[in-house]
């Protein structure tokens, strides 16, 4: 069965069914959606258990001529990287449109364009992990770039024009050079036999150094943008504060792994020299990125600004992992891209609820809320703990991998790095102090708790960081084998153990 | 060794009691402590059961371990969910659930009034799973979840009335306190894995002979670290006096009986590393003389009664952890000292609790007085817990802290009498300290109304009072009764022979410490057994006693050294990313774009500036790749 085509079709079947209905049945449009992605959901997990796990080679392969004369095809297949990141897209959306039912009411425009809107970015996220011909990549990269920007610009909050176009014109900006690294590529593969955007095509090509060089920027500095690395991740914050919940969710939840993801699979298997070359200079971006995020992340006044930032750190350990070309650097990279959309979906969700209900996004705003609110102020304390990888929680396995994988190649790149699980007890710790703890604050006395739609929602998503924390095996047995194929395919090993020169 | 497939109950048993408790919320408000308060008692009869299997069995055969399952397993990094119970694991398993449950049973009256008491039974019985973890995990990664797991039950017990803003603040300063020790801990399993290629404790244990003494070194250092975090030592020691706002049982449990010595378990543990990287294990020793002196010191000077005992808990402690650094002729006693400090400390605590209790939350001494008369058991009890922490033959601190003592002066040398006179001292301070406690509370003429007098408690907390009590009484003359806790440990330990040579005979030290403990006794007699004690401390006091009464400066030094300047740097950065990262994207946005009016256009013409930072910054950044790829 075509399972990538099939999951890829559904949202878009569920948006042409939504965009029939009349305006007025808002509601019917909203079960419309979650119907849809609940189905998507379903049959991305048929096709996870239909996954061979221990086969290193693409799954699922599909391959059509698209546009014939320039060797553009439509050709989509998974490896345990991909895989695990679309059944985290899937996973996630039918989440967040339960979660943020109401989102859409403050809109410019129609309930119904929503949810056509979420659908749509669906289709593309699965297309741009799926996707096998660099081509197609490049159309998904760019067109994933509408609906988000419509969503924050239309349905956001405070200045969300101007973050909307931020966002877009710093997108569009990495995009281009990915675009001129493309049309690069495929002028070489023209001198070299054919021309073609097929990955696996291009990944045979002879190219000096120094081309290779430039094409790697081209693509590395598009992917981080996206991530977002330091310093191209000044979009982010501006961006995350002012979309709705549920956008963000998928802003820093999926969309944004498509940067580390791209990562992997082109800069990576592309440009196995410049890749070599650049190493250094983004381990060391990387590390920035952990500690200078963290301590914006602790300096933040506004929540929903305090999650970006926690991102940036986050993303720091991903680059780090990926780049530190060890097996346990590889995989906890991935699984922390996957855990990363959970913990952050939870804490996106529940200051979504708690600033719905307060009305305001400012930390100190809040006060007492575990004595008002219960529920929900255990779910951010949950997502909380996730954040700041408390072992047993799904986050802990990832970042420890990631650590203990860049630890055997860059000790002290690692070691700066660990300093950052101080840093997140801090940024975690004062809001949960600020908002939850303490006496209770005027204004916050009669908020209400969680109700059972945001508690159906939420359950999953702690569902998930809880069990992985403790069995992480299912994720890790399809991430291990396409992680170990990457590294080998770079030419690493794991170091041995030293012994200390013994 | 021999694999038993029912130690995981022993776990599961609180950790599910956990979990019900907060899932049921409100539902379980009337049985919920009953629950856990069962489930905790089941553990320690499993416990039992284990160590009378254990008995049973020949010395080398003790071990039971348990897997369940691969847990991390990438690439060589292969870790199970696995559980081992040795000699040493199971005098914690025992502390841990049977003070635990006799805290359980006290908690019942003692949070009655408490309208989330329920609450308060689910984060006790998330604390006995996650320290059972902490001490029955069969590698350092599985230790590292109960570490972290009990000072996430720690947190949350600190910040039980976290309405109270500087409660809320204790609580996360205990948090943060501990993870920076637990970041010695992750470095310590980082360069375990590279150098070894392995986490386990058995293969840690087997590869560390042909480790080099550089890698031990680190890795014996970060332990440490971890350990101070933990237990409280100096430099890492600031939080265990704010975390008296927790309920009293809890500082009773975890923040005197149980956690707080879960350092000197990871030293004792990790013998291996310690006996073979002399350099860290010299810091252990100094650290904990260091400490011994510096919690007896900050004792002297407390009038909250909680906190005069937080301070011993540490000074304690840092008994224990001079004693796990001399080598295997003192890991032994420390694990004595620890247990013993287990039964007359937790003892202390819940009379402490008594009395407030009864007299209506006070804990200022100074507001005591005469309690004797109206809570007589109370009192008793508390006494014999404190002729124990005295160490006055025949109760338990006696055989625990003398042995001590007399292990640090045989460790030969400058250094044997340096610490030698260092823990005698510190026992001539203790001393002090607790007859000031026991004299301001108990003796001399109430400092309250007296139409009011503080009333006796009720059965439930008496009864685990009077059971420790016991314990204080007999557990040291139990336990070194032929010698029988070293003789049981000795399989984990390298041998070792006899007690190396004896600069003093061992009747002589300990004269020498019965005698600075009477001092101590008598200068505290001295200075508050005479005459009328102040309701408020006084203030024409010397340098000395201000500085003691502010902790030593803990935190004056940890605030200017690292909280005001990491809030400097924070405020910083939040300044740098604004105006020049994000600026310097501003800028170029604009000088490309022209005036942009969708972007914030304060940034135009500083094209040039931003020139200019754009070299600085390259330079940076490439003095940062050398440093970070080293």
């Amino acid at each position: 069965m075509n399972y990538l085509t099939l999951i890829m079709a559904i949202p878009l079947i569920g948006a042409a069914l939504i965009a029939t209905l009349p305006q007025s049945k808002s509601l019917l449009a909203k079960q419309f959606a979650l119907a849809t992605t609940v189905i998507a959901a379903a049959a991305t997990i048929a096709m996870t258990i239909k996954f061979e796990r221990a086969n290193t080679s693409l799954q699922f392969v599909e391959s059509y001529d698209w546009i014939k004369v320039f060797g553009i095809k439509y050709a989509v297949g998974v490896d345990g990287i991909a895989l695990v990141l679309i059944l985290m897209t899937a996973l996630l959306t039918p989440i967040v449109v339960l979660a943020g039912w109401n989102e859409s009411e403050g809109g410019r425009w129609s309930t119904k364009t929503f949810y056509i809107l979420i659908l749509v970015l669906q289709t593309m996220s699965f297309g741009v992990f799926a996707a096998t011909d660099v081509f197609l990549f490049y159309v998904f990269f760019e067109a994933m770039l509408v609906p988000v920007y419509f969503l924050i610009g239309g349905y956001g909050s405070g200045e969300r024009a101007a973050a909307a176009v931020k966002f877009l014109l710093y997108s569009l900006f990495g995009g281009l050079l990915m675009l001129a690294s493309i049309i690069g590529l495929y002028v070489i593969s023209g001198e070299q036999g054919g021309h073609t955007f097929s990955i696996a095509a291009l990944s045979q090509l002879e190219i000096s150094s120094t081309t290779q060089n430039f094409l790697f920027l081209g693509f590395f500095i598009a992917f981080a943008i996206k991530a977002p690395l330091f310093p191209f991740h000044t979009w982010l914050p501006d961006a995350a504060n002012s979309a709705t919940p549920g956008t963000s969710v998928l802003l820093l939840g999926v969309l944004d792994k498509v940067g580390t993801f791209g990562m992997i699979r082109y800069c990576l298997t592309l440009f196995p020299e410049a890749t070599k070359t650049f190493t250094p200079l983004i381990i060391t971006l990387s590390v920035i990125s952990i500690v200078y995020g963290a301590f914006l992340a602790i300096g933040a006044k506004d929540i929903k600004r305090l999650i970006a930032y926690t991102s940036i750190s986050h993303f720091g350990f991903i680059t780090l992992g990926i780049f530190a070309m060890t097996t346990q650097g590889h995989s906890g990279a991935t699984l922390y891209m996957f855990n990363h959309g959970f913990s952050t979906a939870a804490l996106f969700l529940v200051a979504g609820w708690m600033i719905s209900r307060r009305g305001s996004s400012t930390i100190a705003d809040f006060g007492g809320l575990q004595r008002v609110t219960p529920i929900m102020a255990w779910s951010f304390f949950i997502a909380g703990m996730s954040s700041l990888a408390l072992p047993g929680l799904s986050s802990f396995v990832s970042e420890f991998l990631v650590l203990v994988g860049t630890f055997t190649r860059y000790p002290v790149a690692a070691v700066i790095a660990t300093f950052g699980i101080v840093l997140a007890a801090l940024y975690i710790l004062i809001p949960v102090q600020r908002a939850l703890h303490g006496p209770t604050t005027p204004g916050n006395e009669n908020l209400s708790d969680l109700n059972l739609r945001e508690k159906i929602a939420i359950a999953p998503v702690i569902a998930v960081i809880v069990v992985l924390g403790f069995y992480p095996s299912p994720a890790l047995n399809i991430i291990n084998p396409a992680a170990a194929h990457v590294v080998s395919q770079m030419g690493f090993t794991d170091p041995a153990p030293t012994h200390g020169g013994k | 060794m021999l694999v038993n497939n029912g130690l995981v109950y022993l776990i599961a048993l609180p950790l599910f009691g956990a979990a019900v408790l907060l899932l049921a919320g409100r539902r379980s408000d009337r049985w919920g402590h009953l629950l856990a308060t069962v489930l905790s008692g089941m553990s320690f009869v499993l416990g039992a059961v284990q160590f009378y299997q254990m008995l049973g069995r020949t010395p080398e055969n003790r071990a039971v371990t348990q897997k369940l399952f691969s847990w991390i397993s990438v690439g060589s990094f292969k870790v199970d969910a696995g559980l081992l119970v040795d000699q040493l694991s199971i005098c914690f398993v025992l502390l841990i659930t049977g003070v635990g449950t006799l805290i359980h049973i006290y908690s019942i009256a003692y949070m009655d009034h408490d309208k989330d008491r329920r609450r308060f039974f689910a984060y006790l019985n998330l604390f006995i799973a996650a320290m059972l973890l902490l001490v029955m995990g069969n590698s350092y990664l599985n230790l590292y979840v109960g570490w972290e797991g009990v000072g996430l039950a720690s947190y949350l017990l600190i910040g039980f009335w976290n309405q109270k803003p500087a409660y809320a603040t204790a609580s996360k300063k205990a948090f943060i306190a501990n993870r920076v020790g637990d970041m010695g801990l992750s470095f310590a399993i980082m360069i375990a894995f590279a150098t070894m290629g392995t986490v386990s404790f058995s293969g840690v244990k087997q590869a560390a002979e042909g480790t080099s003494q550089g890698a031990l070194t680190a890795i014996g250092i970060m332990l440490l670290l971890a350990a101070t975090g933990k237990s409280a030592q100096f430099p890492l020691q600031a939080w265990l006096g704010d975390a008296m706002a927790g309920p009293t049982p809890v500082s009773a449990l975890i923040h005197a009986a149980t956690m707080v010595t879960a350092g000197v378990y990871l030293i004792t543990r990790s013998n291996f590393i310690f006996d073979a990287a002399p350099t860290a294990q010299l810091l252990v020793v100094i650290i904990g003389a260091i400490t011994l002196l510096f919690g007896a010191i900050i004792g002297t000077a407390k009038d909250d009664i909680k906190k005069a005992l937080a301070a011993s808990t540490m000074s304690q402690i840092g008994y224990m952890v001079l004693a796990s650094g001399l080598g295997p002729v003192g890991y032994a006693f420390a694990i004595m000292h620890l247990l013993t400090h287990g039964f007359f400390k937790a003892g202390m605590f819940l009379g402490a609790g008594s009395v407030m209790h009864g007299t209506g939350d006070e804990v200022n001494m100074r507001k005591f007085g005469g309690i004797r008369h109206f809570m007589p058991i109370t009192f008793a009890t508390f006494g014999l817990g404190y002729l124990a922490i005295l160490g006055v033959p025949p109760f338990a601190g006696f055989y625990s802290k003398d042995k001590i003592i007399e292990t640090a002066f045989n460790a030969g040398g400058v250094k044997g009498i340096l610490i030698g006179s260092a823990a005698l001292f510190g026992a001539a301070i203790t001393a002090f300290y607790m007859s000031r406690v026991m004299i301001l509370t108990f003796a001399g003429t109430p400092r309250y109304d007296i139409n009011h007098p503080p009333h006796e408690s009720s059965f439930l907390m008496l009864l685990p009072m009077g059971i420790l009590a016991i314990g204080s009484v007999t557990s040291g003359f139990l336990l070194s009764r032929g010698d029988a806790l070293v003789h049981w440990l000795a399989p984990l330990f390298a041998a070792h022979e006899g007690h190396g040579e004896e600069i003093l005979p061992p009747v002589v030290i300990s004269l020498m410490a019965l005698a600075v403990v009477i001092l101590g006794a008598a200068f505290a007699w001295f200075k508050y057994g005479r005459g009328p004690i102040a309701d408020t401390a006084p203030t024409d006091v010397s340098i000395f006693t201000r500085i003691a009464r502010r902790d030593l400066l803990q935190d004056d030094f940890n605030e200017g050294v690292f909280m005001r300047p990491g809030q400097a740097l924070t405020r910083l950065l939040v300044k740098t990313d604004d105006v020049l990262v994000d600026g310097a994207v501003r800028g170029v946005a604009t000088s490309v774009l022209g005036s942009g009016s969708s972007l914030r256009s304060t940034q135009t013409g500083f094209v040039r500036s931003y020139a200019a930072l754009i070299v600085v910054g390259a330079v940076a950044l490439i003095a940062a790749i050398w440093a970070v790829t080293l």
